[in-house]
């Protein structure tokens, strides 16, 4: 195995090109545990780390510009008012050490449908920014997962930024797993309400081949916020209709039985966190009136 | 030596006392928790190799042909051995019966079992070379249970058995079978008013030590091998491997390297023979060690087991009879499963008083993974199953859980099942009263001004709930674990121990072959040198052959056992010293001839407190040295058809109230308190009583909420062996255990003492799962619970 180690983003790309098999290196929290256990024995690794401006963020006004290798401590403990969602999902990635180590760029790399940061990257709306020798393009977040571990990089391109919406309404996200600390999702749920285009998003982990969105489930609570007005009379979601939603949610998924859990469960659990992010979030819209509060 | 991480003499002085009874802080507590203690997988030596084990893919096929040229022909590779490489008549090895092969031969038995070894000059060479073995396996129908080990064309696990159960089991595919029958449960029933039944499954648990079986085997001039290695016992793993490598027991010499847990998952050897097997064939030292995933193929776990209970009772809440089955796993080789099977029967009614009593335990051979030694050893399944018993027969009676125990609990004098009166206290409702009087955890705990605290809540960080769905539930239950090897079982340990003087100062030396495998065995040592022969400084020599056998660092023996045989050789040893004062100092004053001598701040005292002597001047040039055996009262074994024998000689009793809040909408469980009341004898190191409870009580815990390995029972291959699917218990799982050490002492046992490890592992686990059933109204007659357990979606 090859240890590449460009100084620069246009060295790392020059490597990509060359050697298109290269697997990108970061935080090492996916690529390492691979190739300790030799799942995978790639011909060359890249190491990115010395690469500066992929650990760098900023706040623009309408999206952040989040650095590939922005670690999730960084994003839990700067990002939390601009992305409340995707900061209570990196709370619960891991350990400590591994927050400190891993980012959203390895998780939107390895494509793993139980990545913690999918479902609030789905539920904010985000896009990532990949790039080549042959240039620069932004990838919308719906279309990014392609298959079980697949996403929709050319062999030549590398994950440098996301660039997620910044909360214009109250965001949440949870997250099941077997104990309470420390786990891989068994299902995981994202929420964000978005009160200046009226609209809601959605995003699950773990209960389908890909990261997905519920998009039944928004149109229909979509709609039903706006025909009863409650996007301006901030009327309680009935519960009939916040059932609906969680039943669209469950049906949403395509989950399978593996070790962790059962897909009837895995449905069954997206149904309870799309029924209560939906009330967290939207008490916190009536109560706080368009504040981002998505804090637990 | 150029050796790196071989464990080294520790002397503890403190300055203080630091004899028994008193919070002495280990020695190797400050060098874990900051990283620096060297572990067996920390080892190295120059011109080392590295060795790699390449195991079966499948659980249970004839090997058809093994292809060893590619891996040899591999640079770096030293060698490559199989079955047909082993130098020895003896080819097989096992605790209590020789049916493990070295290597496999003609076939295996189960997922992940040993089939050829490689030595090369890198780990990941090695592993290569490994991966470069092709086997040809002919599969073959798997054994998964009771009804297909016992069904009537059932494949015979181990076709020509010769061992010493093989005549009395039903059929070959059992590998021992214990009945326990007391009374007359046909005449008992007909006296009970009400009677409730129950079916109930524990899941296979790990002993998930955080240190990797590991060890370094480095061959010697005179043809032998010296093997550093961590395990439970060096002698039980001597006397297994000699055999094998064809050599003398002489010849093999074996030293403890640091241990990293062991609970029970070292007791049967791992990786020790075939470290020796490639050091001896390729002349150089040869260290292995497993990763994780490695490790959980590399260690028996704990038999999980079926258990089906009927109890009966009197209106008034008093046992009529008991009768139960327990079915225990113990995969494709017998380790310790006879005696698990002894414990499981012996103790299958709990610790309670009840006179009409028909117990039947068994244990399988089948193709899941090898099942074994793991803290609590029988009576751990037991007690979960019998515990629901009780509140199952609480709630049929209308009658408080703890009430209805407390009328049944066993006291001094009691007859076990097996006939053998409880001859030392035995506190159980007194247990139960003082866990039930503990302060209950405060309500909503989560609630705080900034809105819910999650890290408070089941989910935890996950952010699953702010309290919807939330109910609290409240359990508890007690038990009982023997302590020490039963069934009469030559249970000795060998001290020695030595007096000298050091520096200017007066120093014991102790020196056992004790496995520390952390529970504080080396702290309480030096406690014990320094109150029988009043010196500050005790050197705790490194575990080796060259003393006698300690026994195992199992069955909450070593504290009696190995402390008893140091209290022993200490009390010798200071015979001798003050016969040696006698003899050079005597003269000097009439007390030492008449008054009782003590020693004592390093002099020799009167009993009246005045001293006559340094001991720096009795000892003089001179030491002073006993090596001795020592071991507990003898028992006996159980009558095979009744049951009946003394055949346990100590008890140790845990009550826990286990208080757990329950996400019943996502069957996520939060447990918030996990108090616990023991009785120890006595306390010889209060700190480490506390600790030994707590991990107990967590590793209870563990089993109740969340780790089982999980077998395909299609075929038999293991589904998580690793800790991302294999979980155990964080900090954020952990309750607060509150602990109530009661000292009600044993006469029998040294200082009064109580072996107190495994108690509490026992009731943790039924305590949580009568909590989780308060708070959710459901049956659970398995443990681990799961979420679709809790919410319908199983």
């Amino acid at each position: 195995m090859d240890f590449l180690r460009p100084a620069s983003w246009e060295e790392a790309l020059a490597v990509k090109a060359e050697h298109p098999t290269a697997v990108p290196i970061a935080g090492g929290t996916d690529v390492m545990v691979e190739i300790n256990f030799d799942h995978r024995r790639p011909e060359y690794l890249m190491d990115l780390t010395r690469i500066g401006d992929l650990y760098e963020w900023e706040v623009g006004d309408d999206t952040v510009r989040l650095g590939a290798s922005v670690p999730y401590a960084q994003i839990m403990e700067h990002l939390r008012p601009e992305l409340p969602g995707l900061a209570l999902a990196s709370h619960t990635v891991a350990s400590p050490q591994i927050r400190n180590r891993g980012g959203v760029g390895g998780n939107l790399g390895t494509a793993s449908p139980a990545g913690d940061a999918h479902p609030a990257l789905l539920a904010a709306g985000a896009e990532v920014e990949v790039e080549s020798v042959r240039g620069s393009r932004r990838i919308p977040i719906d279309g990014f997962y392609t298959g079980v571990k697949r996403n929709a990089l050319a062999p030549d391109e590398l994950i440098r930024a996301v660039h997620v919406k910044k909360a214009d309404g109250p965001q949440q996200y949870s997250k099941v797993g077997t104990r309470n600390a420390m786990v891989i999702a068994v299902c995981a749920f994202g929420l964000a309400l978005h009160p200046e285009t009226r609209t809601v998003r959605t995003g699950i982990g773990s209960a389908a081949p890909t990261p997905i969105r519920a998009k039944a489930a928004e149109d229909f609570l979509n709609a039903a916020l706006e025909e009863g007005g409650f996007w301006d009379n901030g009327k309680i979601v009935t519960p009939s209709v916040a059932k609906q939603f969680a039943d669209l949610c469950a049906a949403a998924c395509n989950p399978i039985d593996d070790v962790r859990g059962t897909a009837s469960y895995r449905r069954h659990a997206v149904g309870v966190m799309a029924r209560r992010t939906l009330t967290w979030t939207w008490e916190s819209y009536r109560g706080a009136h368009r504040t981002t509060e998505g804090a637990a | 030596m150029p050796t790196n991480g071989v464990p080294t003499k520790i002397t503890q002085g403190s300055g203080t006392k630091g004899g028994i009874g008193e919070s002495t802080l280990r020695p190797d507590g400050t060098l874990k928790v900051t990283g620096e203690f060297a572990y067996s997988s920390d080892m190295w030596h120059e011109d080392m190799l590295w060795g790699q084990i390449l195991r079966s893919t499948v659980a249970h096929a004839e090997i058809v042909s093994i292809d060893t040229a590619e891996a040899l022909a591999t640079p770096g590779v030293y060698a490559v051995m199989t079955y047909d490489d082993l130098p020895a008549e003896v080819k097989h090895y096992g605790l209590e019966i020789r049916d493990t092969p070295v290597l496999a031969h003609g076939k295996v038995r189960h997922h992940g079992e040993p089939v050829a070894i490689v030595a090369a000059d890198h780990p990941e060479t090695a592993r290569r070379a490994a991966a470069k073995i092709r086997v040809e396996y002919r599969e073959l129908p798997v054994i998964t249970d009771e009804a297909s080990a016992t069904a009537p064309d059932a494949v015979l696990v181990h076709e020509h058995r010769d061992d010493h159960h093989a005549g009395h089991v039903p059929h070959p595919n059992i590998v021992h079978r214990q009945p326990i029958v007391r009374g007359d449960v046909a005449a008992a029933r007909g006296r009970a008013d009400v009677i409730v039944e129950g079916e109930y499954t524990f899941g296979m648990q790990d002993q998930a030590f955080l240190g990797p079986e590991s060890g370094l085997a480095v061959p010697e001039e005179d043809g032998g091998v010296h093997l550093y290695i961590a395990t439970q016992w060096l002698h039980s793993d001597l006397r297994q491997i000699a055999p094998v490598l064809g050599l003398p027991e002489d010849k093999v010499r074996m030293t403890l390297a640091g241990v990293g847990g062991a609970f029970g998952g070292r007791e049967d050897l791992s990786m020790q023979i075939h470290a020796c097997l490639l050091a001896l064939r390729t002349g150089k030292p040869v260290k292995i060690v497993y990763n994780r995933f490695e490790s959980f193929f590399g260690h028996v776990h704990r038999h999980p087991a079926k258990l089906y209970y009927e109890h009966g009772a009197t209106a008034d809440g008093k046992l009529t009879h008991v009768k139960a089955r327990i079915v225990l796993d113990g995969g494709a080789y017998a380790s310790a499963s006879p005696a698990v099977v002894g414990n499981a029967s012996s103790l299958g009614v709990g610790p309670y008083a009840v006179d009409d009593v028909d117990i039947e335990a068994i244990a399988l051979y089948t193709n899941n993974p090898p099942c074994g030694a793991m803290r609590g050893f029988g009576a751990v399944q037991a007690c979960f199953a019998y515990e629901a018993q009780m509140d199952k027969l609480a709630a049929r009676l209308g009658m408080d859980p703890v009430e209805l125990r407390q009328r049944n609990a066993m006291e001094q004098g009691t007859l076990l099942p097996t006939g053998q009166p409880v001859d030392s206290p035995a506190p159980v409702a007194e247990l139960l009263r003082r866990v039930k009087a503990m302060p209950m955890p405060p309500e909503r705990q989560w609630e705080s001004s900034e809105g819910a605290d999650v890290r408070q809540l089941p989910g935890g960080l996950s952010n699953t709930t702010h309290g919807e769905g939330v109910v609290r539930g409240v359990g508890y239950a007690v038990g009982i674990k023997n302590v020490g090897f039963s069934e009469g079982f030559d249970d000795y340990s060998t001290a020695r121990v030595r007096m000298e003087v050091v520096g200017g100062e007066p120093v014991a030396t102790v020196h056992t072959a004790m496995a520390e495998v952390g529970q504080g065995g080396v702290t309480v040592h030096a406690q014990i040198a320094r109150t029988e022969l009043g010196v500050t400084q005790v050197t705790i020599h490194p575990a080796d052959t060259r003393v006698g056998s300690a026994g195992s660092t199992s069955a909450s023996r070593q504290t009696y056992v190995t402390g008893g045989a140091i209290k022993h050789a200490c009390e010798l040893v200071r015979e001798k010293v003050l016969e040696l004062g006698r003899r050079k100092l005597g003269s000097y004053h009439p007390a030492w001839a008449h008054a009782e001598l003590l020693l004592e701040g390093g002099k020799v005292v009167t009993d009246g407190g005045e001293v006559l002597a340094d001991l720096v001047d009795v000892l003089g040039d001179e030491a002073v040295e006993v090596e001795e055996e020592w071991r507990h009262r003898p028992t006996e074994p159980f009558d095979l058809r009744t049951g009946q024998g003394n055949g346990h000689v100590q008890y140790s009793f845990a009550a826990h109230r286990a208080v757990v809040e329950v996400d019943t909408e996502l069957g996520l469980v939060k447990v918030i308190e996990l108090a616990c009341a023991q009785d120890v004898g006595k306390a010889l190191n209060p700190l480490s009583v506390v600790g030994q409870i707590q991990g107990g009580t967590t590793q209870g815990l563990g089993v109740a909420v969340m780790e089982e390995i999980l077998v395909d029972p299609t075929t038999a291959k293991v589904r998580n062996p690793s800790f991302t699917d294999y979980l155990i218990p964080t900090i954020l799982d952990t309750p607060t255990i509150p602990v109530d050490v009661l000292e009600l002492a044993d006469d029998h046992a040294p200082y009064g003492l109580r072996g107190i490890g495994e108690a509490p592992t026992l009731s943790s686990t039924p305590a949580v799962l009568a909590a989780i059933r308060a708070a959710t109204g459901l049956e659970l007659n398995r443990t681990p619970v799961r979420p679709e357990h809790l919410t319908g979606t199983a």
